[in-house]
């Protein structure tokens, strides 16, 4: 597998077959936020092909000051809040449930595993029931560790906004977590 | 001051991501609902974090679906491009052209008027 390091230099040079290849190393990553952020696969998937074609026009400017990935995040953020916009003002059947996660990175080690599987998919149950604009912020700070300001600004709003999202996000899922009789958070 | 007082605050206390006064610090590091409830808060980023070495795996088509949008932007930006340099060339011309006329009209006027002199 080539380096990505590697194919963002070659592709922000205008080669699209390694823009192609990151595309490849990177889509279920991309795909994986993309559909914590809208929790529906339909959605998901049309937020991952934007995203792809707005990186594509943005790489020549990339300028590595930030991780490649990182930049990747902050562009899903975006497409996928222009696109639940889109989508409140023209749907209005609710979203669906998301599919339990398949796969974990195999190089996430055991002994980092502090939490069972079983408190992971309560949190993450907990996580697809909060409002979509609260979910946002909780998914883009707390699981994807962007900073507040490149929150704020990928979603178009204060950093203190961001900041209140947050909080409420975090009180709502701890409630939710010591409500659940099976989570071994509740003390 | 009570656990009521700042128990809203918690979840911002958590990470430092709310600035709390000398008061306020003394209170939550004394007072043991509070560290309950902040070792809570901890244990929940901690989840979080974790959260991020999940995948989830899109069903079948989408990486051939986004490299085909792909190629079928790139097509468009071409033809756009092509057409983009076929209206200069137009454009061009037709300056070119105008320029042409101009210069012959003036010659034909300056030997009109050196004949009639």
């Amino acid at each position: 597998m080539v380096d990505l390091a590697e194919l963002v230099v070659a592709a922000s040079n205008g080669d699209r077959l390694a823009f192609d290849e990151l595309v490849r190393q990177t889509y279920v990553d991309t795909y994986t936020l993309a559909l914590r952020l809208t929790s529906n696969e339909e959605d998901a998937r049309d937020v991952v092909q934007e995203t792809y074609l707005r990186a594509w026009k943005a790489i020549p400017r990339f300028r590595g000051d930030a991780q490649f990935t990182t930049w990747l995040y902050r562009i899903t953020a975006n497409c996928a809040s222009t696109h639940l916009d889109r989508r409140r003002r023209h749907r209005h059947e609710p979203l669906g449930p998301m599919h339990e996660a398949i796969e974990m990175r195999p190089e996430a080690q055991p002994e980092q595993m502090a939490e069972s599987s079983a408190e992971l998919a309560l949190i993450g149950r907990a996580l697809e029931e909060l409002p979509e604009k609260i979910r946002s912020v909780v998914v883009l700070k707390d699981v994807y560790g962007l900073s507040h300001e490149a929150i704020a600004e990928e979603l178009s709003i204060s950093v203190a906004a961001a900041k209140v999202r947050l909080h409420r996000g975090r009180k709502r899922l701890q409630e939710a977590i010591n409500e659940d009789p099976r989570s071994a958070h509740a003390i | 001051m009570r656990y009521e007082d700042v128990a809203e605050i918690l979840p911002g206390v958590v990470d430092g991501t709310v600035d709390i006064d000398e008061n306020t610090r003394a209170f939550i590091e004394s007072d043991l609902r509070c560290q309950a409830e902040l070792a809570r808060y901890k244990r929940l980023l901690r989840s979080l974090e974790q959260l991020r070495d999940q995948r989830f795996e899109p069903a079948p088509g989408l990486l051939a679906a986004t490299l085909a949008a792909l190629s079928e932007e790139g097509e468009r930006r071409a033809i756009r491009s092509l057409f983009t340099g076929k209206r200069l060339a137009i454009a061009g011309a037709a300056i070119g052209g105008v320029a042409v006329a101009g210069a012959a009209a003036t010659a034909v006027i300056l030997a009109r008027r050196l004949r009639a002199a």
